[in-house]
C-alpha cells in the first residue's frame, strides 16, 4: 500500500484550513430546509397519539376540515393506501422480529407522540389550530413501560403478531468466563443504567415535499444526513420510479445520527403531498422533536470482570438489556445498540474469556434510531469502570493497571474476545499522551491534598474504540439497503477550476473542506480553486452520506483516488499538447509542470480550453476526458479507531453537584486530515458526552406519557459549566487506504462518557459509594454516599 | 375564525416597514415569514435555546417571547442586518478562524448575543464570557471555539 506521496503533494492535507462553506452560516445566510418556500406550498401539523399505548376506533376530521386555513386533514388509513410500512427484519439475525409500521398509526397507536393524522393548512398556525380539532376516540391499552418486564414472556405483547416483546437477543461466547471467573483472584461486579435520552439537533426535523403531477416527479428537500437513502425509501414506498425521485439535503442544523433513520411523518409527508397534487412541509417544533425523534441509549445491565494475582484481567460478564421503543427505527433494525455494547466491550485489553448477552425490548416510549455512539459508550462505560474498579481492588493506580492489561502493540492484528477484529490500535501511545497532557501526577498529588479538606476530586481515565466506517461485510448480508461504499466526482471547469461532487454530506464536520483540500493535493490547486458540491441524489454520486464517522475515512479515499485518476488524464492531454510523455509532467500550483526542470508550461485554464474548446487542435480521435469519478468500497468490516480520555471533577458530597475541573482526550483518528475539523468534533462529542452523562434523561411515567418534552425540563450542557478541552494527536494512518484516514465524529462521545463515570466513581471511592445509574442527577450522587454509611 | 390582525409600523435592518399580522404571530415569524429573513433561528419557541436572538431597541432579546405586535415602533435588527452593517465583521472573521459554527444553526443567536457583550468593552474573562453565552445551546461545538472567538475579539479590540 502506497501513502499519500509527499512529492506531489502541496500541503492541504494536514493544514489547519477554515471552513469553505461557514461562512454564510456565520453571516445568516444559511438556507436550512424551513428556510426554503415555493409556490402553493401547505403545510403540515401532525395530530399525534395522546397515549402510550391504544387502539383508535374512529378519527372525527369534520371540524378541522371546515377550520379557517385547513385543506384537507389525511388519516393513517388514507397514507396507508399510497405507502408501504415500513418493515425491518434483519436477514442475517435468525429470531430478530419487527412489526410493520405505517408512516402514520393506523388503528394502534405504541408511543405517545406517534403521528396519527395530517392536518394540511395554507399556514401552519392554522394547522396547529386544525389539528387540535381533530377527535380521536382511543381506547386506551395497557402499556409496557419497564425492559425486563418486556422481556418476561407473561408481559402482553405490544404487537400480537410478533408473540412477545422481545426484539432480538444475541450471545458471544469467547472462552469460559464462568470458569475463569471462578478461578480469579478478584473480581468486581456492578449493575448498570444508562437513561433514555434523545438527540435535541437544534434544527427540528424538516422536510419540504413536492410531487409534481404532470411529470410525476417528486422533489424533497429534506433536513437528512442521506439523500441517496431517502431516495431509495420514497420511490419504493411510494411507488415512484427512482429516477423520478430527487432528494435535496441543503443546510442541516445538526444531525448526529438522529436524520439517518427515517422517521414516519417524513414518509407521511411524501405521501400527503402526492395525494394532494401540491408541496407540503413539515418542520418538527421542540415539543414535537422531544416525543417523535428518535431516542437512544436506555439500556440496563451488570457486569463483572476477573482479574488473576499478577493484576492481568483474564475474564468478563456482561449481561446487558435495552428497549428500543415500538417500533426498530427504519431502515436499520434495533440491533445496532445493544450489539455495538457486547462487541465493543473489552476490546481495549488481552483477556482470553468473556460470555456476554444482549436481549432488545419492545416497551410503549419512542423509537430508539442511530445516535452518536450507537451503544459503543455502554460497552466501553461498562469496562472502563470495572477496570478501574478492579484497579483499586487489586491495588495498583488506574493508569498502570490499563498499560499492563492493554493488547501489547506487537499483538496486532487480533480479535477482541467481544469480537472486533483490529488490525492495529495505538492504546499505549494515547495513554502516554493523555496522562503527559492533563499532568496527570499533579491531578493525583492535588486530590490527596484536597481529601485532607474534605474536598472530594476525582481523576477519569477511560479507554475508547470506535468502530468507524462500516462497510459491505458488515452491512451486505443484513438486506437493509445501507450503502457502506461512497463516491466522488471530480471536473476540470473550463476556467481550471475544479468541482467536486461527492456522496458523503456534511452537517457542519467539515467533511467538505477535507474534500477540497485531498483534491487540491492530488491536483496541484489550492483551496480556492475547488468548490464542492453535496447532498443531491440526483446529480452527486451515490453513496451513503454521513452515518458512522465514515466523511473522510470513506469520502476522503474515494476523493483522493478522483483527484489522482483525473490528474493522469489532465497529464495526457498535456502530453499531447505538449509533445512530450505523461511520466515527464506533473501538477504544481495550478499548472502543469516538467519533471525534469520544473518549468511550467502551461496552466490548467490553457489546457482546459484545449480540451473543452479547441479539440481540434489535438490528434484525430483525442477522448480528453475532464471528469472522472471513483468510489471507495472498503474490503473490511471497519476501521477501528481509539483514543484515551482524561476527567477532573470535583463531586459535592452535600448537594451531589459535579463540577467539572478539566478535560483531556489523545485520539487516534487515522491521518488528520485538518486538525481544525477534527478538534472541534472531538470538542464537540465531549460535551455531548458529558451532557448524555450529567443531564440528559427523556422520562416516561407508568401510563407512557414523557414528563420533561420541553427544554426547560430536559438539562443540556451549556457554556457556563463546560471545560475547556486539551487535545493531544496521535496520528497513525490506517494502512487500508491511501489517504489513512479513520472515523472522528463519534469518539469525542463515547470517551466522555467512559472517563466521566470513573472521574465521577474515583472521586467517591474513599466514601464507599460509586455512580450505577445515568444521569448521574444529584439525587443519584446522594443516594449511593448515603447508601455507602449505611 | 379567521386569525385576528393588526398593522404595526416598525424598523427592520433600518428600514422602515408597516404590515399588517396575525396579533398572536410571534417576532421571529414575522421576520421569516413576513419579511423572508430567514437568518433567525427557531428551534425552542419557549426562550430557553438562544437561536431566535435579535436585537430589539438595542438589547439582545429572544425573538421567539415577544410578538411581532409588541414590537410595533420598535428598532429590529437581524443577523443579517448586523452582518451587513460591519459592526461584527471582525467577530465573524474570528468564528470563521476558530472553526466556531458547525451546523451553523445557533451561530446568528451567538453572534448577537456576543455582540452585546463586545458592545460593553473591556476584556471580560472566559468566565464571564461563558457566563454571557450560557443562555445560547449550541449543540456541535462544545462551546470552547465560540468563547475564543469572543475572547480574542474583546483582546484585538482592546488593543486597537
Amino acid at each position: 500500500m502506497t501513502t499519500l506521496d509527499v512529492d506531489v503533494n502541496n500541503g492541504l492535507v494536514g493544514k489547519a484550513i477554515t471552513r469553505q462553506n461557514v461562512k454564510r452560516l456565520i453571516h445568516g445566510r444559511g438556507r436550512y430546509t424551513d428556510d426554503i418556500s415555493v409556490p402553493h406550498m401547505l403545510h403540515i401539523a401532525f395530530v399525534r397519539s395522546a397515549h402510550g399505548h391504544a387502539l383508535i376506533n374512529r378519527i372525527d376530521t369534520s371540524a378541522a376540515e371546515s377550520a379557517a386555513g385547513v385543506v384537507r386533514v389525511v388519516t393513517g388509513a388514507e397514507v396507508s393506501e399510497v405507502c408501504e410500512p415500513m418493515i425491518a427484519v434483519a436477514a442475517h439475525r435468525p429470531g430478530h422480529k419487527s412489526a410493520p409500521q405505517h408512516a402514520l398509526a393506523v388503528d394502534h397507536v405504541c408511543y405517545q407522540g406517534e403521528p396519527v393524522a395530517a392536518v394540511v393548512a395554507t399556514s401552519r398556525a392554522e394547522a396547529e389550530d386544525g389539528a387540535d380539532l381533530v377527535v380521536v376516540d382511543y381506547e386506551e391499552l395497557p402499556p409496557v413501560m419497564d425492559i425486563m418486564e418486556a422481556l418476561d414472556p407473561s408481559s402482553p405483547p405490544i404487537h400480537p403478531g410478533l408473540g412477545d416483546n422481545q426484539c432480538f437477543e444475541h450471545t458471544t461466547v469467547t472462552g469460559d468466563a464462568a470458569t475463569a471467573l471462578a478461578a480469579a483472584d478478584f473480581t468486581v461486579e456492578q449493575d448498570f443504567e444508562f437513561g433514555r435520552h434523545t438527540a435535541v439537533t437544534l434544527e427540528g426535523r424538516a422536510i419540504l415535499a413536492h410531487w409534481d403531477k404532470v411529470e410525476e416527479r417528486l422533489t424533497v428537500h429534506h433536513s437528512h444526513q442521506s439523500p441517496y437513502q431517502m431516495q431509495d425509501v420514497f420511490s419504493r414506498h411510494l411507488g415512484i420510479p427512482e429516477h423520478k425521485v430527487r432528494v435535496i439535503t441543503p443546510d442541516i442544523g445538526g444531525g448526529f445520527g438522529l436524520k439517518i433513520n427515517v422517521h414516519g411523518e417524513e414518509l407521511a409527508v411524501a405521501a400527503v403531498s402526492k395525494i394532494l397534487e401540491k408541496p407540503v412541509k413539515f418542520t418538527a417544533d421542540r415539543l414535537e422533536s422531544f416525543v417523535a425523534d428518535c431516542q437512544t441509549r436506555d439500556h440496563l445491565g451488570t457486569a463483572k470482570i476477573g482479574v488473576d494475582a499478577n493484576g492481568k484481567i483474564t475474564s468478563m460478564d456482561f449481561e446487558n438489556a435495552l428497549s428500543v421503543g415500538p417500533y426498530t427505527a427504519y431502515i436499520r433494525f434495533g440491533l445496532a445498540e445493544g450489539m455495538m455494547a457486547i462487541t465493543c466491550a473489552a476490546a481495549p485489553y488481552a483477556l482470553t474469556d468473556y460470555h456476554a448477552r444482549t436481549r432488545v425490548a419492545y416497551v410503549n416510549k419512542g423509537i430508539v434510531g442511530m445516535f452518536r455512539g450507537v451503544g459503543v459508550p455502554i460497552g466501553c462505560t461498562v469496562t472502563e469502570v470495572l477496570v478501574d474498579q478492579a484497579a483499586a481492588k487489586v491495588g495498583m493506580d488506574p493508569v498502570e493497571f490499563r498499560r499492563i492489561n492493554y493488547h501489547r502493540d506487537e499483538d496486532y492484528p487480533l480479535v477482541s474476545v467481544g469480537g472486533y477484529a483490529v488490525k492495529s490500535m495505538s492504546l499505549h501511545r494515547c495513554l502516554d499522551t493523555c496522562i503527559d497532557i492533563m499532568d496527570y501526577e499533579s491531578l493525583r498529588a492535588d486530590q490527596s491534598a484536597q481529601r485532607e479538606r474534605n474536598v472530594w476530586r476525582g481523576v477519569g481515565v477511560a479507554t475508547f474504540v470506535e468502530a468507524a466506517a462500516f462497510g459491505p461485510v458488515y452491512y451486505g448480508p443484513s438486506g437493509a439497503r445501507v450503502s457502506t461504499q461512497d463516491g466522488c466526482t471530480v471536473k476540470l471547469e473550463p476556467s481550471g477550476v475544479v468541482r467536486v461532487m461527492t456522496s458523503v454530506t456534511d452537517q457542519g464536520q467539515g467533511t467538505l473542506t477535507g474534500i477540497a483540500q485531498i483534491v487540491g493535493d492530488q491536483l496541484g490547486i489550492e483551496m480556492d480553486a475547488i468548490d464542492v458540491i453535496a447532498g443531491d441524489s440526483a446529480t452527486t454520486p451515490y453513496g451513503g452520506g454521513a452515518w458512522a464517522s465514515r466523511g473522510m475515512a470513506m469520502g476522503g479515499e474515494a476523493a483522493l483516488q478522483a483527484g489522482k485518476a483525473l490528474k493522469g488524464n489532465i497529464l495526457d492531454l498535456a502530453a499531447s499538447v505538449l509533445q512530450t510523455s505523461a511520466e515527464a509532467l506533473t501538477l504544481e500550483k495550478g499548472e502543469i509542470c516538467d519533471v525534469a526542470s520544473g518549468e511550467a508550461r502551461m496552466d490548467l485554464a490553457e489546457l482546459a480550453k484545449v480540451g473543452y474548446f479547441r479539440q481540434d487542435t489535438l490528434p484525430s480521435g483525442s477522448q480528453p476526458e475532464l471528469m472522472v469519478t471513483r468510489h471507495h468500497v472498503p474490503d473490511t468490516p471497519y476501521y477501528v479507531a481509539n483514543g484515551v480520555q482524561g476527567a477532573h471533577v470535583e463531586v459535592d458530597v452535600d448537594t451531589g453537584f459535579i463540577k467539572l475541573l478539566g478535560w483531556w482526550v489523545a485520539d487516534d483518528c487515522g491521518r488528520v486530515v485538518n486538525p481544525l475539523m477534527v478538534d472541534e468534533q472531538i470538542r464537540g462529542g465531549v460535551i455531548q458526552g458529558i451532557g448524555n452523562t450529567l443531564f440528559e434523561h427523556s422520562q416516561y411515567d407508568e401510563t407512557g406519557q414523557l414528563l420533561n418534552a420541553s427544554l426547560a425540563d430536559y438539562l443540556l450542557p451549556m457554556s457556563a459549566e463546560m471545560p475547556d478541552i486539551k487535545i493531544g494527536h496521535v496520528e497513525t494512518p490506517l494502512t487500508d487506504t491511501e489517504i489513512g484516514a479513520n472515523g472522528i465524529g463519534e469518539s469525542g462521545t463515547i470517551g466522555a462518557i467512559a472517563a466521566l463515570w470513573c472521574a465521577v466513581n474515583d472521586a467517591l471511592r474513599p466514601l464507599g459509594a460509586q455512580v450505577s445509574r445515568q444521569p448521574f442527577t444529584p439525587e443519584h450522587i446522594l443516594e449511593v454516599i448515603s447508601a455507602a454509611r449505611k | 375564525m379567521e386569525e385576528e390582525k393588526i398593522e404595526i409600523s416598525l424598523s427592520v435592518n433600518g428600514s422602515r416597514v408597516t404590515k399588517t399580522v396575525p396579533v398572536r404571530r410571534h417576532l421571529v415569524d414575522f421576520l421569516r415569514l413576513d419579511m423572508e429573513l430567514t437568518g433567525s433561528h427557531l428551534a425552542c419557541e419557549h426562550g430557553v435555546c438562544g437561536a431566535c436572538t435579535v436585537r430589539v431597541d438595542g438589547a439582545a432579546v429572544r425573538g421567539c417571547l415577544m410578538l411581532a405586535a409588541q414590537a410595533d415602533g420598535a428598532e429590529v435588527v437581524t443577523i443579517e442586518g448586523l452582518s451587513d452593517s460591519g459592526e461584527v465583521a471582525d467577530l465573524q472573521a474570528e468564528f470563521e478562524l476558530r472553526n466556531a459554527a458547525q451546523c451553523g444553526y445557533c451561530t446568528p443567536g451567538m453572534i448577537i448575543t456576543s455582540a452585546e457583550l463586545l458592545a460593553a468593552g473591556g476584556i471580560p474573562d472566559r468566565d464571564t464570557i461563558r457566563d454571557h453565552l450560557s443562555g445560547n445551546l449550541c449543540r456541535c461545538t462544545g462551546y470552547q471555539a465560540i468563547v475564543d472567538a469572543v475572547e480574542q475579539t474583546m483582546k484585538k479590540r482592546a488593543a486597537t
